[in-house]
Formats: C-alpha cells, sequence, structure tokens
C-alpha cells in the first residue's frame, strides 16, 4: 500500500498544476454540499426551535361557522363553544384526552400606580401552561384553587411588568394591581420570550367568564391527548370529535367549517416530512455540484491515462498485471479526490461555523419581536461520514474508465507510441 | 495477413544470436511473440520447456516478469523515477521487499558502473548510460533470455560498441541467453549466430 502511495506521490508532484486544478474542482463540489447541508439543517433547526414552543401532542379547538344546511337550518351560522363542549372533551372522550381547558379573550388595562399598560387578557385552565410551555420567571401558574374560587389573580409576562415597574419587574410579584376597576394579585411574572412580543395577561377562566359576562360561552377548548400515533389514527379522532361537537350545536357531524380543531401533533408530524424533503433535495443539489466535479476528475484522469500510455506500456513489458495497473489508477482518483474532497468539507464545516457566529448568533430585530434565522447551521458527524463515503465512491467511479483504458494498453503499441 | 511464414528456430541456453532483417521483413513481429507482448495463430513457442500460447494478459505479465528481460533501442525508462528506482520496478511487481528490492538493484547497477548515478534521473544521463540502466533493468531478475531490440540503435558508434561489448561480456561471463534484433551488420558481425529473416522466412 505504501509502494502505491509512493508511486501516487510521485506522478501527482509530477503534474503539480494539473493535480490541483482537478482537487480543486472536487473541494468546491463537497464545499458547496457541505454549505448547503449545514445552511438547510441552520434554517430547519431555527424552524424547529420556534415549533418547540408547544408541546406536540395536543390540540386546540375554536369556533367557525357551518357551511351545510343540517337538521332545518341553514348554513352560514356562527358556532360558539360552550361549556358542556369542554364537559364532552373531558368526559367522553377521555380515552384520548388527559388534560382540557377552554380560553377565554377580553382586552383591558392593567395599571399600578401611575403606570398602565393596555393587555390581553386570557382566561385560562391550569393546563394552558403545560400546552404553551410558560416558563415563570417567579412565582407560580393559575391553578384549580384560582379556578374554582374564581380568585382575582393574574400572571403577566415580565416584559408588560417591566412597564409598571420598570427597574424591578419581578418585584411586582405579590403586587395588587388594577385590571379595569377591579384589583387582582399578581401571582406570576412569565419569563420573557423574545420570539413573540406577549400582551397576553393570563387570569383565571372561571373569573374572566364571570366579569365578562361570557355566560356559558368558553372560547376556545385546547387539550392534551394521547395514544394517537400515526396520521391515521389522528384523523379518526378528529372525525369523531367534530361528530360529537358538531351534534351537540346541531350542525352536520361532517361539517369541517363549524369547528376549527388546529392538531399541533399532525403539523409536527407534516413539518418533518417536508424537513425530509428539503434534506433530501439540498442532497440532490450537493451531489450534482459534486457531479461536475467527478467528471473533472474523470477527464483530467484520461488525459492523464493518454499521457503515460507509453509509462503504462514500459510497466507492463517488464510485468504489471492489467489489475495492477486498474488498481494503481483508481487508487490514484480515489486519493486525490478524497484528499482534496476532505480539504473541500473542512473549508465548508469553517464556513457553517462561520455563519453560525455571525447569522446564527445575531437575532434579526423587527421591532415585535426577535428571531434567528440560521439556529447551529452545521452538518453532523453522520452527514460528514456521508459526505466520505460519497467521496470515495465518486473517486472510483471518475477512476474506473480511465483505469480501465489504461489496463487495456497493450505494450507493443504502447511502446511504439512517440 | 501472415507476417511470418514458417520460422522454425532453436535457440540453446547460453547463445548469442542475432536476427537481422530489413524493415518490413517480419522480424519485429518475430521478437513481439518471442517477448510475449503478442501472440500469434499457429504453430507454438517454447521458453525454457513452457509452452507460451493463448496466455491470459496477467499469466503473460507475469512470464514476461519472470522469464524476459528487455532492452529497447529508445531504453524505455519511467522519467519520473530515478535510475535505481527504474531498475527496483520489475522486481516491484514480483513483490519483493522495498530494502531486498533497493539492494538489488544497487548491486545490478554497480555491475553497470552506474552506482554514483543511482539517484539520477534518466534526463540528467548519457544515452550510454540510460541504456545500461536499462541492461540493470532487463538483468535484475535473472531472466531466462535478454531480448534486445536494437539496442545500439539510438546510440553514436563509440557508445554503441561499449554497449555490445557490455552484452557480449554478460553473454560469456553469465551464461546469458540473448537474442539482440538489429538491421546493423557490425552488430550482428559479434554475435555467435545470425539468423537472416526477410518476407517472414528465415534463410540463415
Amino acid at each position: 500500500m505504501i509502494e502505491t502511495l509512493l508511486e501516487i506521490w510521485q506522478t501527482a508532484r509530477r503534474n503539480k498544476l494539473r493535480t490541483s486544478l482537478t482537487g480543486f474542482a472536487v473541494a468546491w463540489g463537497i464545499f458547496m454540499l457541505v454549505v448547503l447541508l449545514g445552511a438547510g439543517n441552520g434554517l430547519i433547526n431555527a424552524q424547529m426551535q420556534n415549533n418547540d414552543r408547544y408541546v406536540d401532542n395536543s390540540m386546540v379547538v375554536f369556533g367557525g361557522m357551518t357551511s351545510k344546511p343540517y337538521n332545518g337550518l341553514k348554513e352560514g351560522r356562527a358556532i360558539q363553544l360552550e361549556d358542556n363542549d369542554l364537559t364532552t372533551t373531558q368526559q367522553r372522550f377521555r380515552q384520548n384526552v388527559d388534560k382540557a381547558g377552554a380560553v377565554l379573550f377580553a382586552n383591558s388595562t392593567i395599571a399600578y400606580g401611575e403606570d398602565y399598560v393596555s393587555s390581553n387578557l386570557r382566561g385560562v385552565y391550569p393546563v394552558d401552561a403545560e400546552i404553551n410551555k410558560t416558563k415563570l420567571a417567579s412565582g407560580r401558574f393559575i391553578n384549580d384553587i384560582d379556578l374554582r374560587d374564581r380568585r382575582k389573580v393574574l400572571v403577566m409576562p415580565e416584559n408588560q411588568a417591566r412597564e409598571l415597574l420598570p427597574h424591578a419587574p419581578l418585584s411586582l410579584l405579590g403586587q395588587v394591581v388594577r385590571v379595569g376597576d377591579l384589583a387582582f394579585t399578581v401571582v406570576g411574572i412569565e419569563q420573557e420570550d423574545k420570539s413573540r412580543m406577549s400582551t397576553d395577561v393570563s387570569v383565571p377562566f372561571t373569573t374572566l367568564q364571570t366579569i365578562y359576562n361570557q355566560g356559558n360561552h368558553v372560547g376556545r377548548i385546547a387539550f392534551t391527548f394521547h395514544g394517537l400515533a400515526t396520521e391515521q389514527e389522528n384523523e379518526a379522532f378528529e372525525q369523531r370529535y367534530r361528530a360529537t361537537i358538531n351534534r351537540q350545536h346541531s350542525a352536520a357531524p361532517d361539517d369541517e367549517d363549524a369547528i376549527w380543531i388546529w392538531n399541533r401533533f399532525t403539523q409536527a408530524m407534516q413539518m418533518q416530512k417536508g424537513v425530509g424533503i428539503i434534506q433530501t433535495a439540498l442532497w440532490i443539489i450537493g451531489l450534482f455540484t459534486l457531479l461536475s466535479g467527478i467528471v473533472g476528475v474523470s477527464n483530467i484522469m484520461l488525459i492523464t491515462v493518454r499521457e503515460r500510455t507509453r509509462e503504462f506500456g514500459i510497466r507492463k513489458a517488464i510485468g504489471a498485471s492489467p489489475m495492477r495497473i486498474l488498481h494503481i489508477i483508481i487508487t490514484e482518483s480515489i486519493i486525490v479526490t478524497g484528499l482534496f474532497g476532505y480539504v473541500g468539507m473542512l473549508l465548508g464545516i469553517c464556513a457553517n461555523l462561520y455563519m453560525d457566529a455571525t447569522l446564527g448568533s445575531k437575532p434579526i430585530e423587527t421591532g415585535l419581536f426577535t428571531t434567528t434565522v440560521f439556529v447551529d447551521p452545521t452538518v453532523s458527524l453522520g452527514t460528514c461520514l456521508g459526505v466520505t463515503l460519497v467521496l470515495i465512491i465518486a473517486g472510483t467511479v471518475a477512476g474506473i474508465m480511465p483505469a480501465l483504458k489504461a489496463a487495456r494498453i497493450r505494450p507493443i503499441e504502447a511502446l511504439r507510441a512517440e | 495477413m501472415h507476417v511470418l511464414k514458417g520460422i522454425d528456430l532453436d535457440i540453446q541456453e547460453g547463445e548469442l544470436v542475432s536476427i537481422m532483417g530489413a524493415s518490413g521483413s517480419g522480424k519485429s513481429t518475430l521478437l513481439n511473440i518471442l517477448g510475449i507482448l503478442d501472440d500469434y495463430d499457429e504453430g507454438e513457442y517454447t521458453l525454457d520447456g513452457t509452452l507460451i500460447k493463448n496466455l491470459s494478459e496477467t499469466r503473460a505479465a507475469e512470464y514476461r516478469n519472470r522469464m524476459i528481460g528487455f532492452i529497447f533501442q529508445s531504453f524505455n525508462l519511467i522519467g519520473f523515477k530515478t535510475a535505481v528506482e527504474n531498475v527496483e520496478l520489475p522486481l516491484f511487481y514480483q513483490g519483493v521487499s522495498r530494502r531486498k528490492r533497493h539492494q538489488m538493484a544497487m548491486d545490478e547497477l554497480e555491475k553497470m558502473g552506474l552506482k554514483d548515478w543511482a539517484t539520477h534521473y534518466p534526463n540528467e544521463m548519457s544515452g550510454g548510460q540510460r541504456q545500461r540502466v536499462a541492461i540493470a533493468r532487463a538483468l535484475v531478475t535473472r531472466p531466462q533470455i535478454i531480448l534486445a531490440d536494437e539496442p545500439t540503435g539510438a546510440l553514436d558508434s563509440k557508445t554503441g560498441i561499449e554497449v555490445m561489448d557490455l552484452l557480449k561480456r554478460l553473454n560469456h561471463d553469465e551464461h546469458i541467453t540473448m537474442i539482440i534484433v538489429t538491421h546493423d551488420p557490425g552488430v550482428a558481425a559479434q554475435t555467435n549466430r545470425v539468423i537472416h529473416i526477410k518476407d517472414g522466412v528465415i534463410e540463415e
């Protein structure tokens, strides 16, 4: 093996320019492949991070507008979800539903001393914190006792707290603030989430329902679920659920517009599928870029073989078998491709790291929220191994034609060639 | 097309033979067959008791490597290899270890008086030196026969005589069978037996 490597080193050194030009084509191909995959991963990771904000196995249901006449009622009726829909969700679908809750919305101004902010009140159940992955900076979230007693307590995001108490937002905990004309106690402060500017202030659902005279309206129903693994199971569940709720509102059981169901689980599944497609597409584009490099190597190896016809003739005359010749050409091709490919891969990884250090760490300030376009735009070890495999295959493919040509050289003709 | 038309030739071990003929006479074809560089349609060629016919390329390469040493008119050294690396090459294809083949190649070069030129490249040497490197390469595997195709053809007369003297000495001292193809009567005269070939037949 060392012998072969020395041979290759000798020939490569003899043709520095040609070897480096060939190498450049391959290095460029691999560089592009790695950068593309890295950037793709960065975009995908950023998207995933956005999605991570919600618990996957949850659904949100809200009222819509009937789209077909049913039971003597014409289409176009607005459907409002009510208390008994929530009860139905909790009891009839106990098999799959873990915790269910409702969300009601109202606008109000919250004041503390001289300062005030205008906020979006959300009447919530304790499960809301789980679904939205609410992280608290201090205090606690709305609990069942708050709900039962219709306590006048609230949980506000840190940025809202800062408006009311600019220097020490967290000390607002335990203080009494005015919500409209009523006094509420701050029991929790949410951690700031820079990716969305939140004005949502959470209060117990029952409190809001009573204060704002909502009767038995519940706004949205949100619940976590389990035991629905496949897309089909999810669809079947949604169908049953829809039929049941629709019936309670005298809407056609198969009316898809009467209520809207937002299933985050199937959404995540579709997202996964999309991610897979994007990654495949990136691989294909990258491989096509690499293909030009491979063709280049093959081409130059062909020229090399032509130039070295006489040399191969001499080698064969003094005892080199066709296999030996085949072997040396393919090895040379693999080594040239592999070596320069590795350089390309390392440069690609460097470019990815550079992207990570610049775009990846600098969030984009939109005024309303901040976001990062690239998160961790690097390729995995698995990808690097994959790329190495691609390089070896590419080298072999590039070398095979020239090698066969070289192995077929007949020594008499080669010795005569001059 | 029939190039050779009935050749009946027996060369004994240790002979120094020359084959003479004008170009197109078939002497190169004969040499290629003797050197297992080319195959033939009819007849038999036996080398050291082995019938050489319809060999696979791999077997032919192996036989060439072990039994035949080539000396060419244009030397046919590999330009990017030093003298000693050129001489080592047949041993490399025999699978001889690095150290051993370097030693053997150096010994052979020393016999040719080229020890000091071992690390030089062919283009740094004179024609006579190059041909001596080629002779060392042909001899290093201890072949049954040496086939020389116009060994003095590219050399000036003085160097040509030196090379012929060397070949004669090798034949005499080491009993190496030698077949020299030439069109130079002066060269042929120095061999023990001259075979004239004309239009594919031997006329001795």
